[in-house]
C-alpha cells in the first residue's frame, strides 16, 4: 500500500466514521435520557436518504404517509388519554393542531412542491420537515407507555420498532436503492490529496453537532434538566422536570441527527430500505467504545470504526463486516475487566 | 400421577398422533415449529428465567448447521459425528462469548450477541469453504443403521423427540436446586450471592444450555432441509427467536412451544396474503410482528402462556415428608466461643464517614443488639460484616478466619448468613422454594443431574429441611403460597426461615421485627431465644426498643458512625451518653 492509497483510505474512514459518530451521539443521547437502546436510530438515516432521493426524482416520497399516519395515531392515543383524565375539551385544540393539522400541512407542502424539483437545499429542508417529527411520534407511540420498564424490555421494544420500521420503509420505497446528488461537486486540493466537498460537509456537520450538543447539555437550563432526568427520573419529576418532555426532546434530537446524517451520507453511498440497521449498529460499536456515556469518546470510537472499516475493506474486503463486529468482543472484554459494577442490577418485579 | 404430568402426557400423545392425521405440508410446518421450539426454549430459560437477553441464538444454529454440513458432505462423516462436532464447537463459542459478556450488565450482553450474530452471518457468506452465499447442498439424511430419516413423518418423530426431551429436561431443571437458583437470578442476584449461589457461573450454564439447544436445532435443520445457506441465520432470525420466547412467555417451558407455534404459523399465513396488499414483494410480516410485539409488551411481560394455562389450575406442590433423613449440620462450637470479631472497621462514602473505628465481638449462644439513632451507621456496619460492602480499613474474623475482603459467597460458606432490611424474596416463587434457596450450599447436585432427575433424594432432603424451617417459624400454612402474596411482616419471617435453612453459625438480622404485630413479635422473640439456646450467635439491628431490651444479652450503641457505649441492656438504658443520643441533650 502506498501513501496515496493510505491517505485516501484515511479520508474515507474519517468521513464514514463521522457518520457513525453522529449515530453514536444520538444513541448516547437517547440512552442517557430515556434508557432506551435505540436500535432503529439508523432507520432515520435510510428514510432521509431515500426521501431525498425520491424528491430529487421529482416524485412524492412515501414518508408523507408515515408522517400523517403517525400523527393521526398519536392524536388518537392522546385523545383517549385526555378523555380518561376528563381533559379532552382543554387539550383537543392543541392536539388537533400539533398532530393532525401540522403533519397534514407538511405533507401537502411536499406533495405540492415535489414535482417542481426546487434544488438540493429546498429538498433537504423538506426531508427534514418530513422525518424529524417522526422521532417524537415514535417515542409517544412505542416507548412512552413503557417509560418505567427495564432496559431489557425497552431493548426488545427497540427491536420490534426496528422490525416494523424496516417493513414500512420497504412498503414506502421498495427494494431498490437510491443515491442522491452531492450538494456541490467542487474539490479541494489536487493530485492524491483531493478532498471532496461532501467529505468536508460530513465532517464539519459532525463537529458542529457535537459542539451544539455540548452547549445544550452544559450551558442551557433545559439541557441540564434533561441530564437530571437521565440520572434520576423520580428526582427530576419531584423538582418539576417533565420526563415525558425530556423523552420527546431526546427523540426529536435523535431524529434530527439521524435525518441530517441521511442527507449527508446519501450522496456518498447508495441507501436501501434496510441500510439503517448496519449504520446504526456501527454507531453503537463506536458508542460502546466510548462507554455509552461520553459524547467525545463515543465520536472518537465511531471514527475508529470508520477507519477500521476503510482499512479492512482494502486488505480483506469480503470480511469487512465480520472484522468490524468482531471488534466489539475484545472491547466488551476490556470493559468487563475494567468495569466497576459487575453485578447487573436486578430487574424490578 | 399429578395433573401437570397428565397434561404433559396428553400433549405428548397429541403430538405423537398429529403427523398421522394431517397432510405432509403441515407435518413439515410442525417440523419447523419443533426446531424453533428448541431455540426458543433456550431463550425462555435465558431471558424469562435468568434475565439475560440474547439476539444471537441464530448464530449458534448456523454454526452447528454449517459444521455438520461441511463434515458430512466433504468427508462423508456420519451425521451423528457431525452432531458431536457441532455441539463441541457451539459449546466452545458459547463459553468464550459468555465469559466475555456475562459479567457486564444485561444490555452489553445483548448488544454483544447482536454484533456476534452479524459477524458470524457475514462469515458464513464469505468463507469459500462454506459455499459463500450459495451455501452447501446434498447434505445426507440422518441414519440409524439402514433406516434413514428422510420423510416429513420420520423427521417429525426425530425432531419432536428431541424437542420433548429438551422440554422435559428444562422442566426438571427448573424444579430443582440449581433451577431455584436460576429463577432467583433475574430479580435477586445479590440475595442469591449471599446464599453462596454463583450467579455468574449459573448464567453461563444457562447460556451454554441455550446455545446447545440452538446447536441441536441447527443440526436438525441441516439434515432436514439437506441444504444450508446463510439467509436462514441472519439477524432477523435472531430477533424472531427472541420474539417467540417473549410471545410464548417467560415463566414456563411451555412458553417456548406456544411462542414458536404462533410465530411460525402466523408468518406462514402472513406470507400468503400480505404481498397482495403491497406493490413490491418483501418481508412485510415484520411490520405485523413489530407492532404485535410492542402491543404485547404494553399489556404484559409474561407472554401469552399464562392466558392459556389459566384453564389448567396448578397442581399443588406435595408437602415434603418431614421424616426424610435430615441433612448433615455444621459442628457447633461450644457456647461462649467468640465466633465473630470486628476490629477497627472504617468506611467513608466520599467525605461522609459512615463508620469510624468500629469493633464488636459476638459469641456462640448470644444475641447482640446493634442500636443507634437513624443514620448512625448500623446498616453500613452490617454490610461491612456480611461482605456486601468492602471496608476502607479494619478486619472481620469469623471463627478466627479473616473474612473481610472475601466475597459474600465465601462468607456464606463459612456459616454467616444475613437477612435484608428490604425484603429480598423471589415473589413469584412459593415460600417453600424461597426457603429452600437458603439451603443451596447444603445440596450437591448440579444442572445435569437435575435435568436427568438424578437428584431426587438430595432434593427431598432439601425440601424437607425447608419445610421444617417454615414450620418452625410458624408459617406452615403458607408454605405453598407465592411469597409475594404474604404480608410484609410475614415476608420478613420467611427471610429468617431461609437464613435458618442455610444452617448458619452466625445470623445477622436487619430489622426483623419491622412490620410485625405484637403477637408476631412475641413469637419472633421466642424463636430467637430458642436459637440462642441452640448455640447460634445472632446480631440484630432493630429500632423497636421494647423488643430489643427484652431479648438481647448485650447491646452496642452507635452514633455518628462511632461506638457510643457497650454493655447490658439495663446499663445502656441508664447510660447518660445513650440517653443524650436518643433524646437529644437533656441536661
Amino acid at each position: 500500500m502506498n501513501t496515496d492509497i493510505a491517505l485516501w483510505m484515511v479520508q474515507d474512514g474519517v468521513v464514514t466514521g463521522a457518520i457513525y459518530g453522529l449515530m453514536a451521539l444520538a444513541l448516547v443521547l437517547v440512552f442517557a435520557v430515556t434508557r432506551v437502546i435505540f436500535v432503529p436510530q439508523g432507520e432515520f438515516v435510510s428514510m432521509a436518504g431515500l426521501t431525498l432521493g425520491t424528491l430529487q426524482l421529482g416524485q412524492t416520497p412515501g414518508t408523507v404517509y408515515l408522517l400523517v399516519g403517525g400523527g393521526l395515531l398519536v392524536a388518537a392515543v392522546e385523545m383517549v388519554q385526555a378523555a380518561r383524565l376528563g381533559l379532552l375539551r382543554q387539550r383537543l385544540p392543541r392536539l388537533i393542531l400539533a398532530w393532525i393539522i401540522l403533519p397534514v400541512a407538511m405533507a401537502m407542502l411536499v406533495v405540492w412542491l415535489a414535482p417542481h424539483k426546487l434544488g438540493s437545499w429546498v429538498e433537504m429542508a423538506l426531508t427534514l420537515g418530513l422525518i424529524v417529527p417522526v422521532g417524537p411520534m415514535l417515542y409517544r407511540i412505542a416507548y412512552r407507555p413503557l417509560a418505567n420498564a427495564s432496559v431489557l424490555v425497552l431493548f426488545i421494544v427497540s427491536m420490534a420498532v426496528h422490525y416494523a420500521l424496516t417493513g414500512i420503509e420497504l412498503a414506502m420505497f421498495g427494494g431498490e436503492g437510491l443515491r442522491t446528488n452531492a450538494i456541490s461537486d467542487w474539490v479541494l486540493g489536487s493530485g492524491s490529496m483531493k478532498i471532496g466537498a461532501q467529505s468536508i460537509w460530513v465532517v464539519s456537520a459532525s463537529v458542529a453537532c457535537m459542539v451544539v450538543l455540548w452547549f445544550f447539555f452544559e450551558r442551557s437550563l433545559y439541557g441540564k434538566a434533561l441530564r437530571a432526568t437521565a440520572i434520576n427520573r423520580v428526582g427530576a419529576r419531584l423538582v418539576g422536570i417533565s420526563t415525558d418532555l425530556a423523552g420527546r426532546t431526546a427523540f426529536l434530537l435523535a431524529a434530527a441527527i439521524g435525518a441530517l446524517s441521511g442527507l449527508l451520507m446519501s450522496p456518498i453511498t447508495t441507501v436501501y430500505f434496510d441500510s439503517g440497521l448496519m449504520i446504526g449498529l456501527k454507531g453503537f460499536v463506536g458508542a460502546i467504545l466510548g462507554g455509552m456515556v461520553s459524547y467525545p469518546l463515543a465520536v472518537l470510537g465511531a471514527v475508529g470504526v470508520g477507519l477500521l472499516e476503510s482499512f479492512s475493506s482494502f486488505w480483506a474486503s469480503a470480511y469487512k463486516e465480520t472484522i468490524v463486529f468482531t471488534l466489539l468482543i475484545p472491547v466488551l472484554l476490556w470493559r468487563s475487566l475494567t468495569a466497576r459494577h459487575l453485578v447487573a442490577e436486578d430487574e424490578e418485579e | 400421577m399429578n395433573r401437570s404430568t397428565m397434561v404433559l402426557g396428553g400433549a405428548a400423545a397429541l403430538i405423537a398422533a398429529a403427523p398421522f392425521l394431517i397432510p405432509d405440508f403441515y407435518v413439515n410446518l410442525l417440523n419447523y415449529v419443533g426446531m424453533a421450539t428448541l431455540v426458543a426454549l433456550g431463550l425462555v430459560l435465558l431471558t424469562g428465567v435468568a434475565g439475560v437477553v440474547s439476539f444471537g441464538q441464530q448464530a449458534f444454529v448456523g454454526m452447528a448447521a454449517y459444521t455438520t454440513a461441511v463434515l458430512t458432505t466433504s468427508t462423508q462423516l456420519s451425521p451423528w459425528l457431525g452432531l458431536l462436532a457441532s455441539l463441541a464447537l457451539v459449546a466452545t463459542a458459547a463459553v468464550l462469548l459468555g465469559v466475555v459478556t456475562l459479567r457486564l450488565s444485561g444490555h452489553y450482553l445483548s448488544i454483544g450477541t447482536i454484533a456476534w450474530g452479524i459477524a458470524i452471518y457475514y462469515l458464513f457468506g464469505t468463507l469459500p469453504g462454506l459455499g459463500q452465499y450459495y451455501g452447501i447442498d446434498n447434505i445426507p439424511p440422518i441414519r440409524i443403521g439402514d433406516f434413514s430419516f428422510d420423510t416429513p413423518l420420520t423427521l417429525y418423530l426425530l425432531i419432536w423427540s428431541a424437542t420433548l426431551a429438551a422440554l422435559a429436561a428444562a422442566r426438571n431443571l427448573l424444579d430443582s436446586r440449581p433451577g431455584r437458583a436460576i429463577r432467583a437470578l433475574r430479580f435477586r442476584s445479590a440475595m442469591a450471592e449471599s446464599f453462596g449461589i454463583d450467579a455468574g457461573a449459573l448464567k453461563l450454564v444457562v447460556f451454554l444450555y441455550a446455545a446447545l439447544l440452538a446447536g441441536v436445532a441447527g443440526w436438525l435443520h441441516a439434515h432436514f432441509l439437506r441444504f444450508v445457506s446463510p439467509h436462514a441465520f441472519g439477524i432477523n432470525a435472531g430477533i424472531d427467536y427472541l420474539f417467540m420466547a417473549v410471545i410464548g412467555g417467560a415463566a414456563q417451558v411451555w412458553g417456548a412451544v406456544v411462542g414458536a407455534s404462533i410465530v411460525t404459523l402466523l408468518r406462514e399465513w402472513l406470507k400468503d396474503w400480505l404481498p397482495k396488499l403491497f406493490e413490491h414483494t418483501g418481508n412485510y410480516e415484520t411490520i405485523v410482528f413489530g407492532v404485535l410485539m410492542t402491543l404485547l409488551l404494553f399489556r404484559t411481560r409474561d407472554g401469552l402462556t399464562p392466558y392459556l394455562t389459566r384453564w389448567f389450575p396448578p397442581t399443588p406442590q406435595p408437602v415434603p415428608p418431614l421424616a426424610t433423613p435430615v441433612l448433615p449440620r455444621r459442628e457447633r462450637p461450644p457456647v461462649g466461643t467468640v465466633l465473630l470479631e470486628a476490629q477497627g472497621l472504617h468506611k467513608a462514602f466520599g467525605g461522609l464517614v459512615a463508620v469510624k473505628d468500629m469493633g464488636l465481638q459476638l459469641r456462640a449462644g448470644e444475641i447482640l443488639g446493634l442500636i443507634g439513632p437513624n443514620g448512625a451507621g448500623k446498616t453500613t456496619m452490617f454490610n461491612l460484616i456480611s461482605g456486601t460492602l468492602a471496608s476502607d480499613s479494619g478486619l472481620v474474623r469469623l471463627r478466627g478466619e479473616r473474612i473481610d475482603g472475601q466475597g459474600a459467597r465465601a462468607i456464606a460458606r463459612l456459616g454467616l448468613v444475613r437477612s435484608f432490611q428490604h425484603v429480598h424474596l423471589v415473589s413469584q416463587m412459593s415460600v417453600l422454594d424461597n426457603v429452600a434457596l437458603g439451603a443451596h450450599l447444603r445440596g450437591r447436585h448440579g444442572t445435569l443431574a437435575a435435568m436427568l432427575r438424578a437428584d431426587r433424594r438430595d432434593e427431598a432432603q432439601l425440601m424437607a429441611e425447608a419445610a421444617r424451617q417454615i414450620e418452625r417459624v410458624g408459617l406452615g400454612d403458607s408454605m405453598h403460597k407465592a411469597s409475594g402474596s404474604l404480608a410484609l411482616g410475614q415476608q420478613r419471617i420467611v427471610e429468617i426461615a431461609r437464613a435458618l435453612a442455610a444452617d448458619p453459625l452466625v445470623l445477622l438480622l436487619d430489622e426483623p421485627a419491622a412490620g410485625l404485630r405484637w403477637n408476631e413479635k412475641q413469637a419472633l422473640a421466642e424463636l430467637l431465644s430458642n436459637l440462642r439456646a441452640e448455640g447460634l450467635a445472632v446480631l440484630i439491628v432493630e429500632h423497636d426498643m421494647e423488643f430489643v431490651m427484652g431479648l438481647v444479652d448485650r447491646l452496642v450503641v452507635m452514633d455518628f458512625g462511632e461506638k457510643l457505649a457497650e454493655g447490658l441492656p439495663l446499663e445502656m438504658q441508664a447510660h447518660p451518653a445513650v440517653i443524650e443520643a436518643y433524646l437529644g441533650g437533656v441536661a
